[in-house]
């Protein structure tokens, strides 16, 4: 099973914090791998915040070519950040692993974010059909203020890998997720954390819906639905299409992956709306087992639980720092100093929202208005 | 002087030829006579005939020859009536005397064409090998990666929705204060949708079926709905309904359907502004599984007082629906207008769909109706449908299978991002061999919104003979020996309608629970896995390359 650990706050961290949270938790995972994506950058991105961020991994051939193709395109390297990569056994270095700021092509600089947002899913996309055959290049975000790491291996060896405790990246949320995707194939592009224009998520449980979904969303006509190495890529993507595509306001992600029955409907106002979503997104209701956690481009986190609740899920904190793990140990480990007491377990009607800067964790419950 | 074929009896057929022997035993038989006068067809009768037997008595063997009149009862020799292997005389039999035997190597297609008119029969497509939906296995089982659901324990939402349904893009939504509302000023159409079971009663009519049949039925539709809070709907089928049915509450649990012969809509019409509610959908019927591009038939002797009345015709007289509505042109003109008219008729209050044949023209048709926003479903009726009445050859050798039909026109909607917009609902040879709930749910998991039961519920409810040897198929003759099919009241009377809804009602709680039972180790409860191909596979390399599914063996 998956573990997760997210962590939001109102200052800097560094993901090691993730990463020991994952490490207390460590018997529900295989310390298969590890996923891990930062918003909100600190430390020497913290000036380059407006410029997108290409995350990734290359070959030095592949090297060569994503220099080529950025340049072809008209983006201009701004910053290169290569982690502080320390020999670990059990770890095999791929080669350049890289966060690249660029700065957008001339032409888009004025254009509204809606089209540099196309542009840089377009070019990452681009970059992942160019070296997806020979493995020369792995592109896993390319959007301002984030930065995505994945690895093979041990998530505690992993960070020493990358030399994040020694290094100062830093940011205020910091997804984290310690586990390839053992149920199919290990493959890079099949380790949560997804991304997609803003939209994150990672989640703990298989899909058993994920068929139906996937053919959903590919039917969409957005060249960005695609890929689906996992089962659970479908929820970053449901995300995206409820929030952006359709512009529904966040809570109603949990009124789509697990809609209510029509007699549950009738506490509600927007019932009227809501028969109408509920049938029209039918094919993306999730069945479970199931625990999502995930940002928006705001930076608003959440956790939602599919309606049966058949994975663990907690949220726990204090004014300012907030943890979302898949275990009460995990959020020990990250925020220790806390009332215990006031630890959130969704429920199956739950949707945990915390606002960026962490100030308090809300319960939006969907019975309710 | 006698020509030698009289003599030597070469202008017979042998019982050989005969689908069904009979076999009869002399000496378990008491000679009562039942059998041979409840015998549909009557293809035994008593009769007498002399034999020479040898007798012994006393201690010593003396045997002595006798000439004995006796009484036999005796298979007829006559292809018009020929033995249909019903066995209503084995059910009445007090000493088990009497049974047909299906005999294979038959030559009855050879005969059964007297005076130059092809064999004609109800029932279903003679073909008792094994379907393609019963050779669909679910393999994907959750276990360690995803934990199976208990059917027992866990909520089950084991529904489906019957209607067109917009595209999220296109609803008619605004935010006001974080939440979404319906943008009324849009004037944007909502059509209407319904949400029911996903098993349905396909269209059997009154006047096909028996007053106690058609009414156990809707009385059993009517009980899954009000107390068991099963939304099961049923198809009228064509030719009317009951007056007070249509004016009552009760409407809202049956599709009306109209056909080319638009039977009974006189008075349906007539009944609108008297509805106290709406009926769940209208049904087109442009084709039919059972007898593709052929038209009903509802033969005189059906045509009893009832049923003239409801339909408003003559009674005693042949009612035939053409093979094709008259009114039909072009499928964008015609089909497009008659939904739009049967939708105005209710005030765009209810769902029209069409149903036609198995063909491989489906997809012609499903795109024509993904283009029309009041298309509210496709259905489709495999081969395997069944019908009351219809020529053999239509029968057994016309029409489409319903699985790679279905599944081609899903993967089509699939292609257009169309699959949850356009309900498909699937027909013909669903429980053929008695597995409903896995046929159903195979067909789901192809893409089927909804699946529609026939021949199924005629067997579970009323003990229907008929098989896919040819069993007893007399639908058409109105000499249903069960008392499904005819208005004979000396033979429905042997149906009780009570009986009938008792059954309706224990066939779909039992699906419901094998529903579950296949859904809840897949992981799935909340919603129907439509198109949830993944969870299927089938041991032919070839039907799993044509499904678009794994192969399993």
């Amino acid at each position: 099973m998956c573990r997760l650990a997210a962590i939001t706050s109102d200052k800097y961290f560094s993901p090691m914090e993730n990463i020991l949270a994952l490490e207390t938790m460590k018997e529900g995972h295989d310390g298969s791998g590890l996923g891990l994506t930062l918003k909100d950058l600190g430390g020497e991105f913290e000036k380059l915040k407006k410029y997108p961020t290409l995350s990734g991994i290359c070959s030095k051939d592949g090297k060569k070519t994503l220099e080529r193709l950025m340049k072809q395109h008209g983006f201009r390297l701004k910053n290169a950040w290569t982690p502080k990569l320390r020999q670990v056994k059990g770890v095999t270095p791929r080669g350049y692993y890289f966060a690249h700021v660029y700065d957008y092509p001339v032409a888009y600089k004025d254009k509204p974010l809606k089209e540099k947002e196309e542009l840089l899913m377009n070019t990452r996309l681009m970059l992942r059909r160019t070296g997806e055959s020979d493995g020369s290049i792995f592109a896993f975000s390319f959007y301002p203020d984030v930065i995505t790491l994945k690895e093979v291996g041990d998530p505690l060896e992993l960070g020493e890998f990358f030399g994040l405790d020694r290094d100062n990246l830093k940011a205020r949320i910091v997804f984290a997720q310690g586990r390839q995707n053992t149920n199919y194939a290990i493959y890079l592009y099949a380790c949560h954390p997804f991304f997609i224009q803003g939209y994150c998520s990672m989640t703990n449980g298989e899909n058993t819906a994920f068929v139906p979904i996937r053919e959903f969303l590919t039917g969409r006509g957005f060249c960005g639905y695609t890929g689906y190495n996992s089962d659970s890529e479908v929820f970053t993507h449901i995300l995206h299409y409820t929030a952006r595509q359709l512009g529904f306001p966040l809570h109603y992600y949990k009124d789509v992956i697990t809609p209510l029955k029509l007699s549950e409907m009738d506490n509600r106002q927007d019932r009227e709306a809501l028969r109408l979503v509920k049938q029209s997104l039918r094919p993306l209701c999730i069945d479970g087992p199931n625990m999502v956690i995930g940002f928006t481009p705001d930076g608003t986190c959440f956790m939602v639980q599919d309606s049966k609740k058949l994975r663990p899920g907690v949220v726990g904190g204090v004014k300012g720092k907030y943890a979302l793990m898949s275990e009460e140990c995990g959020v020990d480990s990250a925020i220790p100093k806390r009332d215990r007491s006031k630890d959130i377990f969704p429920m199956k009607y739950d949707m945990v929202i915390i606002q960026p800067r962490a100030e308090e964790a809300k319960v939006w419950n969907q019975l309710q208005n | 002087m006698e020509p030698a074929s009289k003599l030597d009896h070469n202008h017979r057929l042998s019982l050989k030829e005969f689908p069904y022997i009979i076999r009869w035993r002399d000496d378990r038989c008491k000679r009562c006579g039942t059998c041979t006068a409840v015998c549909p067809v009557k293809a035994i009768e008593p009769t007498v005939k002399v034999r020479r037997q040898v007798h012994s008595e006393g201690p010593l063997p003396a045997p002595a020859t006798v000439r004995q009149v006796v009484q036999v009862v005796e298979q007829v020799i006559d292809m018009e009536r020929y033995c249909t292997g019903c066995g209503a005389c084995t059910l009445v039999c007090p000493n088990e005397a009497i049974e047909p035997e299906f005999n294979p190597n038959n030559k009855f297609l050879h005969y059964k064409n007297k005076g130059g008119d092809g064999y004609k029969r109800g029932g279903r497509r003679n073909d008792p090998s094994v379907s393609t939906l019963d050779r669909l296995k679910f393999t994907r089982i959750s276990m360690l990666t995803d934990p199976a659901l208990d059917a027992g324990r866990h909520e089950f939402r084991i529904r489906t929705l019957l209607g067109r349904i917009l595209p999220p893009e296109e609803i008619p939504l605004k935010v006001i204060n974080n939440k979404l509302s319906i943008d009324k000023e849009s004037g944007k159409f909502i059509p209407p949708v319904r949400e029911i079971y996903p098993i349905m009663i396909g269209s059997m009519s009154v006047g096909a079926l028996s007053p106690p049949m058609w009414e156990g039925l809707a009385m059993g539709v009517a009980y899954l709905n009000e107390v068991e809070g099963m939304p099961v709907v049923m198809c009228s089928g064509e030719g009317g309904m009951p007056p007070r049915l249509l004016r009552s509450r009760y409407l809202k649990y049956f599709i009306i359907q109209i056909a080319s012969g638009y039977f009974g809509w006189d008075e349906i019409i007539h009944a609108i502004p008297h509805m106290t509610e709406d009926p769940a959908a209208i049904e087109i019927k442009y084709g039919q599984g059972a007898k593709p591009g052929d038209g009903g038939l509802l033969m005189a002797q059906k045509v009893l007082k009832l049923i003239a009345k409801i339909r408003g015709v003559p009674q005693f007289v042949d009612l035939a629906s053409p093979p094709t509505h008259q009114t039909k042109y072009s499928i964008e003109e015609a089909v497009a207008k008659m939904i739009q008219s049967m939708s105005m008729a209710w005030g765009f209050r209810v769902p029209v769909y069409p149903k036609i044949s198995g063909t491989k023209t489906a997809r012609a048709v499903l795109n024509n109706l993904a283009r029309n926003p009041y298309a509210a479903a496709l259905s489709i009726d495999g081969e395997d449908g069944g019908t009351g009445a219809a020529y053999n050859v239509s029968m057994d050798k016309m029409g489409h299978p319903i699985a790679s039909n279905l599944r081609e026109c899903y993967l089509d909607l699939v292609k257009q991002g169309k699959q949850n917009e356009l309900p498909l609902i699937a027909a013909g040879g669903v429980g053929k061999k008695g597995n409903l709930a896995a046929n159903a749910a195979a067909l789901i998991m192809l893409g089927a919104s909804a699946v529609s039961i026939g021949k199924y519920i005629m067997q579970s409810t009323a003990d229907c003979f008929g098989d896919e040897n040819n069993r007893c198929n007399l639908c058409n003759t109105g000499k249903c020996p069960r008392g499904i099919t005819t208005q004979d009241p000396k033979l429905y009377r042997r149906l009780d309608a009570d009986k009938v809804a008792e059954r309706v009602v224990e066939v779909f709680k039992a699906a419901d629970v094998e529903l579950k039972k296949i859904f809840a180790p897949m992981g799935r409860s909340t919603e129907l896995p439509i198109g949830m191909s993944d969870g299927l596979s089938i041991d032919d390399k070839a039907m799993a390359d044509r499904l678009e599914i794994s192969y399993a063996c």
